[in-house]
């Protein structure tokens, strides 16, 4: 063996040992290794190391990608990164092996006599943009849509946004956000006027108490749940407390263990504010300067009919009718609805009310897939309202996202209905600022939103949108009561193009597929979710005709007729896109870093002031728009932040002498989302090699059903057969099972409700009715 | 020509022994200072060598649970 090849076999073994004992620090915290036995872990001498966030979830954990003959070989922790210190889950440490599967998408396609054949990028884009032309002579504008995703650099949201919203002049643009992270931004809006968290990952680092909601952190977030797990260790005193509605890994990890009904969340977070002001824990000098109370309508509805509308109606309400609204809401009347016990939540309580402890709320798919996600992120606010715990250092309700550009390309730029990158399209304002950025008519720009995600889907099924172009998403295994969706997809008459990098369920149902450029073979930003925005820059070569999402807008919109928007080359379109969106949140409370900054730094949070990052808004100390000498909440015009009165709502469907389980759905450590990436990476396709049917021993038993037996789960919407999974990696509690959605080829969407949360438009995958039979 | 790198779980205070079954499998093994976790690294000359390994490692009498991290093939 050559030495060369000698000097490759040992930096491969010593990224192995790297990354078993990043996943070690994961699974077993505290974990300590010889520290002379992992000294020298990859330097290789011709690897060139160039800086990314990572491809996968919304922590955005910075890369090293090392380089090495036009390939990316390996990838270690950014120890310059804030985020994660040098850390890397299993997904990062294997992200760079999901470019290359075996059968990535290299060549366009055109369904012809039924198939889908091989033809030129040419002869793809030319008839993309032939149809969405006559689409639109035909039906009108409205009958065209773009579904994006947060996985979407910022410039390719940035160009989706100027050619639908600017240019064609349609709001049918939307993005797979709104299935994980709408609840979210309408908790922020209602709560506070703007988007974001107002903290920031440093909060980890000060906190005393930490209270997930709903959220298995150490599978959906593992280097933040390191962080955690390493202030208590670090530090007395720091308790983690998990309150959800199954064990988890997270649970096994925890301090406590707190399991709650599903859909009773609502009721035990307004049982904890009861308990705030019933024991004057509620920081009285903070309400009234800094807040005000509010009621909302009731009884909302769960969007299960097509062209559903609601529009809620705030009214103004006093402390005293605050509390009154919670007299319905003791801990002793909640532990019968929610099965937590009146001194669990008295407990829960007592963390919040202590004045001596910082607290830190963390959450991400458990109140945000919820039909009442709006209401559940609004309560989650109110308990740190009543003690005024929030927008400083380790006092923070911070909801976290899942992709790893659902802030900053979906909510930052605005690549939903009702958004504009800056601003909504019902203001005249926004309206206004968007057309003269882009150089075009006001009165292109509808300000009437038409279809959140659900609907759009619904629309195509109807046959109101003709044409459809998705891009880096998968909707085909990931929306809720698939087979509707599907077959509405599929129909005769409608024209569905699909942007990615695999085959997937989505590309089957496609009429043309384009190959897009993949994470570093192309440029781009993502924005994470403490407001940070990370650059990477274009590493290799996209693989065969593949082009970016970006770029293959642009060259299907100059198809169009539409070149003067988009002059760029395609050397210098994401420096170019940048500087111009950079003009819509200029200012002091989202003003973002300009490129060159951007390209040097590890990621840069906005607002970006005078050169700084702000960590902290809504507070003098911290955040440069703040006014006065400490809190303002500046979203709202009065300074003022929200605290709502939000009650218990039933869901729209729950188990009964039919369907008896709750059927709830998720991820795997191993998978990211649908899997097209992560299932072709051989070390995480054979961790969790199919999806499974967790269930409770007690359940099993009854079912006669152990690990690996066949179980029938059925729903009124459709019937799966998979393996069961008894007490393997989590455990639901009894009459529920866990499903999670990553495999293509047990689609568990095709059972899930289309009921979504009326103030988001996000659905609920955690809620439906199921029956459970031995297969 | 793969490499592999995975979690071995020993059982309770069979670290060390865990680790001499390791190691007489040719494999590399990189023991957790505070807990019952070894790291092994294998490394065969080509699938079969290394699926016959991995039944090795799986039959140990001192293991508890067996987690494959990650796999690099040349």
């Amino acid at each position: 063996m050559s030495s060369i090849q000698i000097n490759r076999r040992n930096f491969i073994k010593k990224m192995a040992i790297a990354s078993a004992a990043a996943a070690a620090a994961t699974l077993f915290p505290g974990i300590i290794f010889p520290n002379d036995q992992l000294k020298g872990l990859p330097d290789g001498d011709d690897i060139q190391w160039k800086k990314s966030p990572c491809r996968f979830c919304g922590v955005g954990c910075g890369l090293l990608i090392g380089l090495q003959n036009s390939k990316a070989v390996a990838v270690k922790g950014d120890p310059a990164s804030a985020v994660n210190k040098g850390l890397c889950c299993v997904k990062g440490y294997h992200s760079v092996l999901a470019l290359y599967g075996k059968d990535r998408l290299t060549q366009p396609l055109i369904r012809r006599d039924g198939k889908l054949q091989p033809a030129t990028m040419k002869e793809a884009l030319d008839l993309v943009a032939s149809k969405m032309k006559d689409t639109i002579a035909q039906h009108g504008k409205d009958s065209v849509a773009i579904y994006g995703s947060g996985q979407w650099t910022i410039p390719d949201g940035y160009v989706a946004s100027k050619f639908m919203k600017g240019v064609i002049g349609t709001n049918n643009l939307e993005a797979n956000a709104r299935l994980c992270m709408a609840s979210a931004v309408t908790g922020f809006m209602t709560s506070f006027g703007m988007d974001e968290p107002m903290g920031c990952y440093e909060d980890f680092d000060h906190a005393d108490v930490f209270v997930m909601w709903g959220n298995n952190m150490a599978e959906m977030h593992p280097v933040l749940f390191s962080r955690m797990l390493d202030q208590r260790l670090r530090r007395n005193g720091v308790k983690i407390i998990d309150f959800a509605t199954r064990t988890t890994r997270t649970s096994m990890a925890s301090d406590r263990s707190i399991l709650f009904k599903p859909q009773t969340d609502l009721a035990v977070a307004n049982a904890i504010c009861y308990e705030i002001l019933k024991n004057n824990w509620h920081n009285r000098g903070f309400l009234q300067k800094h807040c005000v109370f509010k009621s909302g309508k009731t009884n909302i509805g769960y969007g299960l009919e097509d062209n559903f509308k609601f529009t809620d109606e705030p009214k103004d309400m006093s402390l005293e009718q605050f509390r009154a609204f919670l007299e319905d809401y003791r801990p002793e009347k909640v532990e019968k609805l929610s099965g937590v016990s009146a001194k669990d939540i008295k407990y829960m309580a007592s963390l919040y009310g202590d004045p001596n402890k910082k607290v830190m709320s963390v959450w991400c798919m458990g109140p945000n897939q919820h039909t009442r996600g709006t209401w559940m992120n609004n309560l989650i606010y109110n308990i740190h309202l009543l003690t005024g715990k929030i927008s400083t250092p380790g006092n923070s309700p911070f909801s976290l996202t899942g992709q790893p550009s659902a802030c900053g390309t979906v909510r930052e730029v605005g690549t939903l209905t009702h958004a504009l990158p800056y601003g909504s399209v019902d203001n005249e304002k926004a309206r206004e600022k968007a057309a003269k950025i882009w150089g075009v008519p006001v009165s292109n720009i509808s300000p009437k939103p038409t279809y959140h995600t659900v609907e759009m889907f619904r629309a195509l099924d109807r046959g109101d949108i003709k044409f459809i172009w998705i891009q880096t998403t998968n909707p085909m295994v990931t929306m809720p009561k698939l087979k509707r969706y599907r077959n509405g997809a599929k129909k005769e008459d409608r024209f569905v193009v699909v942007s990615d990098v695999y085959p997937t369920p989505t590309t089957d149902v496609a009429d043309v597929v384009l190959p897009a450029a993949m994470w570093i073979e192309r440029e781009g930003m993502f924005g994470n979710s403490e407001r940070r925005t990370q650059h990477f820059e274009q590493m290799l070569q996209p693989q065969g005709e593949a082009i970016s999402d970006a770029w293959q807008m642009i060259e299907v919109a100059r198809r169009m007729g539409y070149e003067k928007y988009f002059p760029w080359t395609k050397e210098n379109h994401v420096g170019k896109i940048w500087e111009e969106y950079y003009k819509f949140h200029e200012g002091d409370k989202h003003g973002i870093a300009p490129y060159e900054v951007l390209k040097k730094e590890p990621g840069v949070i906005w607002p970006y002031v005078n050169g700084k990052s702000t960590k902290w808004r809504y507070h003098a100390k911290y955040d440069p728009a703040a006014k006065g000498d400490s809190f303002d909440f500046y979203g709202k015009p009065d300074g003022k932040a929200w605290i709502w009165a939000r009650p218990y709502e039933p869901p729209p469907e729950s188990p009964d002498s039919e369907y008896p389980f709750w059927l709830n759905t998720g991820r795997v450590l191993e998978h990211w989302h649908s899997g097209s990436m992560t299932r072709r990476v051989a070390v995480l396709h054979q961790a969790v090699p199919h999806a499974y049917a967790e269930l409770h021993p007690s359940d099993a038993t009854k079912l006669g059903v152990k690990t690996g037996d066949k179980v029938k789960l059925t729903s009124r919407r459709g019937s799966i057969v998979m393996p069961a999974s008894v007490n393997e990696r989590g455990l639901p509690t009894e009459g529920q099972v866990f499903v999670p959605f990553f495999d293509e080829s047990l689609l568990i969407n095709e059972l899930t409700l289309d009921s979504f949360c009326p103030i988001s438009r996000q659905p609920d995958y955690k809620k439906c009715a199921v029956k459970v039979e031995k297969a | 020509m793969p490499i592999k790198s995975y979690l071995a779980l020993a059982g309770e205070n069979k670290l060390e022994a865990l680790r001499t079954e390791v190691l007489a499998l040719g494999c590399e093994a990189i023991p957790a200072e505070n807990k019952d976790v070894l790291i092994v690294i294998s490394e065969t000359k080509n699938e079969e060598e290394d699926k016959a390994l991995l039944e090795k490692l799986n039959r140990m009498k001192n293991l508890r649970h067996l987690t494959l991290v990650s796999a690099f093939a040349e």
